[in-house]
């Protein structure tokens, strides 16, 4: 592992944009590629605090998100207001066990996943550690992918409020937790997108 | 390498200047500090809005299901059950609910529960919608101090759930009649209330409550008479047939109406005291008021068939009073079967000749009527049975003066007092008809029978002779007459030759007196004619001697 040597041993930056290898030393004082004039960063700076912050406003979001109901269903059957959790029990008791299971990947499992996961990556980030730095960017990578996934409960409260519009027989309507719950899946995405993976092999003593 | 590095670290000089302008970046902590601030506000707001939690018990649970069935006042949702528990004892269902923080001064010691489900009755139809909805748990707000948490819930909802405005009367009755809750009440035929309570009272009558709607509540005065309009009220009378009802609604569920009573009876109190009283029908209850019964006992020597309890006592003519009994007494000295009628009297329904004895001084008592009725009495008053209707039989009383009877005792000291009686004259009517039937035996009827018997054989005998023998003979003498009569016809025809024979024959014999009359004339002139023979003719008329002549032979 170390047979690999950082950009910063080498005294070079790549530009993101157009992959120049620029020398530090040349690096004028805009800091700006000498092809593209793209801002050129050694590290994207402020890296692990953006991502904090972000993370802890996803986490904050998170409680009003599940607390609040996010679909009121009324009509004939009764007026209702559902939270995520009591859909999921709602459908675990009538039997839908396997919607019950999905709809708790989507909205539960992966979004305190990602809390967990980016939480870790700036721990270590953090203490610098050199531990399982391949299965941390691999978490990394996992992270990035899964986080529209959740996006999967908003969309369905977005169709049945959309299209359940029958007067007396039934209405669906959505209600201020679905609004919670889609700035979650945002600002855990803008988390993981303000986190720079390279954090994760630098060695700063 | 750490040699290699040292250089490019002395170029890092810069650096300080790049961190002057990442302000910009720190800006991200917005971020959480909002999302913050927004959920500790989202927690204020609801733990503001965290209202009561209540208990209510009810004898069931129909229909109440945790978390769905809500608690509505004025149709609208303030809160709603949150656990369905029975009660220690087994005996309830304590139903807990949770209400919103704006239902809490709703909550007093008085304020009433009671689960909605659908209703269908006579007059209304209520909650229909819980039929698909399921039920609700309403709520009607009390008047005590607030601060109650625990209820006991109706098991039958309010009659009036959302306090309209108004007034409640409560009604005194001897019995509801086919009042049901949430029967109309009628102001001059308008729908201005409702039944909303009945109650048995321990003494076995009734109270029924009423409401009256705000405007018109201020018609309900003290001297109002409120009156059961259930049903329809046919009225055969001396102007025809006359139905009346309020409307159809109270002609199936009931109903009460209420107008001003007579005005006499106005108090100057414009306050209500009390409760009302609800009246059979309309005449009784604007019958102006009959003060308190006075009682009277009347004896017949006479059988009263016919004669109901609650069969009117007339006097002269005008309902006073109704009989209350119809006894058979034992009267020893004759070992006789009186019959004992007990009736009561209304003495004010007398008019004006009450107000004289009142206006005298007199107080209304047995002592006052005693002494009035002994002065009647004295004046002929006496009792008999009136037939009411020869259909049905039916007596009455009936309390007149009879002059020409023969005076009668009168003690006035007779707990109840005893009016003197005479027969009626239904039964005198009787007698005599009895006596007329006598005569109508006592005639020969049967001889009379016998004769009228004979002469109509004799009758029939001639007849048959008539029949028999006169009948042909009298056909044909008509055909004989028939047949001279045709040929007088013929004969006196135009045509017959009879007829023109007769014609010439005249004729002729015209001609004939004509030559006649001319010798007579030429004879008048010439009568020496008859002896010398005709001379010829000088005369210029020679026409006339010529045709002399020629008639001549």
């Amino acid at each position: 592992m170390t047979a690999f040597k950082q950009s910063l041993e080498l005294g070079l930056i790549r530009c993101p944009t157009c992959g120049l290898a620029v020398s530090r030393v040349s690096l004028r004082m805009d800091r700006r590629c000498p092809r593209c004039q793209d801002r050129i960063e050694h590290r994207t700076p402020l890296s692990t605090e953006m991502t904090l912050a972000w993370l802890i406003a996803g986490i904050v979001f998170y409680i009003p998100a599940n607390l609040l109901p996010v679909m009121h269903t009324g009509g004939l059957p009764g007026e209702a207001d559902s939270t995520i959790l009591g859909g999921i029990f709602e459908f675990w008791r009538s039997g839908d066990w396997d919607i019950a299971l999905l709809i708790f990947i989507a909205s539960v499992a992966v979004p305190f996943t990602k809390f967990i996961a980016i939480g870790l990556l700036l721990f270590t980030v953090r203490k610098n550690s050199r531990w399982q730095q391949h299965q941390r960017t691999a978490l990394y990578r996992i992270v990035e992918f899964i986080g529209y996934w959740s996006m999967l409960d908003v969309i369905v409260v977005a169709l049945t409020s959309a299209l359940m519009q029958f007067q007396m027989l039934g209405t669906a309507e959505p209600r201020p937790g679905i609004a919670f719950f889609c700035a979650v899946v945002a600002v855990t995405m803008l988390s993981a997108l303000s986190f720079d993976p390279r954090l994760i092999w630098d060695r700063r003593t | 390498m750490s040699a290699g590095s040292r250089p490019p670290s002395e170029e890092e000089l810069p650096t300080p200047a790049v961190q002057s302008r990442s302000w910009l970046p720190r800006l991200v902590w917005v971020v959480p500090i909002a999302a913050a601030v927004i959920g500790i506000s989202l927690l204020i707001k609801n733990w503001e809005n965290q209202g009561p939690r209540i208990t209510i018990s009810f004898l069931t649970g129909e229909g109440v299901q945790v978390g769905k069935t809500l608690v509505k006042y004025r149709d609208v949702t303030v809160g709603r059950v949150s656990a369905v528990v029975l009660s220690p004892d087994h005996k309830t269902v304590v139903v807990t609910a949770d209400l919103t923080k704006d239902a809490e001064s709703l909550l007093r010691a008085d304020t009433q529960f009671w689960i909605v489900r659908p209703r269908i009755g006579v007059g209304s139809v209520s909650g229909l919608d819980t039929l698909l909805s399921g039920v609700y748990i309403g709520m009607k707000a009390g008047a005590a101090t607030p601060g109650e948490r625990q209820f006991v819930g109706l098991e039958n909802p309010p009659a009036l759930s959302h306090g309209p405005r108004g007034r409640e009367l409560q009604l005194r009755a001897a019995r509801a009649g086919s009042l049901a809750i949430g029967a109309p009440v009628y102001f001059r035929q308008f729908h201005v209330g409702r039944v909303i309570d009945e109650n048995l009272l321990s003494d076995g009558s009734t109270r029924v409550t009423v409401f009256v709607e705000a405007p018109y509540d201020g018609f309900v005065k003290p001297v109002t008479r409120f009156w059961n309009a259930s049903g329809i009220d046919v009225k055969l009378g001396a102007d025809g047939l006359n139905v009346q009802t309020e409307s159809l609604a109270a002609v199936l569920a009931g109903g009460i109406a209420f107008d001003d009573g007579p005005t006499e009876a106005v108090s100057a109190a414009n306050d209500i005291q009390g409760d009302f009283t609800l009246y059979k029908n309309e005449t009784e209850a604007m019958a102006p008021p009959d003060g308190d019964p006075h009682y009277i006992r009347m004896r017949f020597s006479q059988a009263l068939r016919g004669l109901d309890v609650g069969a009117p006592v007339e006097f002269v003519g005008v309902n006073i009073g109704s009989v209350v009994a119809v006894d058979l007494g034992y009267e020893p000295r004759d070992k006789s079967f009186p019959v004992v009628v007990t009736a009561k009297l209304y003495p004010r329904r007398m008019g004006q000749a009450y107000e004289v004895l009142a206006a005298q001084g007199k107080t209304e008592s047995d002592e006052t009527l005693a002494v009035f009725a002994g002065t009647l009495v004295n004046r002929g008053l006496r009792a008999l049975p009136r037939s009411a209707s020869l259909l049905t039989g039916k007596l009455y009383i009936a309390l007149d003066f009879l002059p020409a009877s023969p005076r009668v005792a009168f003690d006035a000291s007779i707990r109840p007092l005893e009016l003197p009686t005479v027969n009626g004259t239904f039964q005198e009517l009787e007698a005599n008809i009895g006596r007329l039937v006598k005569k109508v035996n006592d005639l020969p009827l049967e001889q009379i029978v016998a004769d009228l018997h004979t002469d109509l054989k004799d009758l029939h005998e001639t007849l048959g002779e008539l029949h028999g023998r006169v009948l042909p003979s009298a056909v044909d003498t008509l055909s004989a007459l028939h047949s001279t009569l045709d040929s007088a016809g013929r004969t006196l025809d135009v045509e017959s030759p009879l007829q023109r024979s007769l014609t010439e024959t005249l004729s002729e014999s015209r001609s004939t007196l004509q030559a006649v009359r001319e010798l007579a004339d030429y004879l008048d002139r010439h009568p020496d004619a008859l002896l010398r023979g005709r001379r010829p003719q000088k005369l210029p008329h020679t026409p006339s001697a010529a045709s002399s002549s020629e008639a001549k032979p």
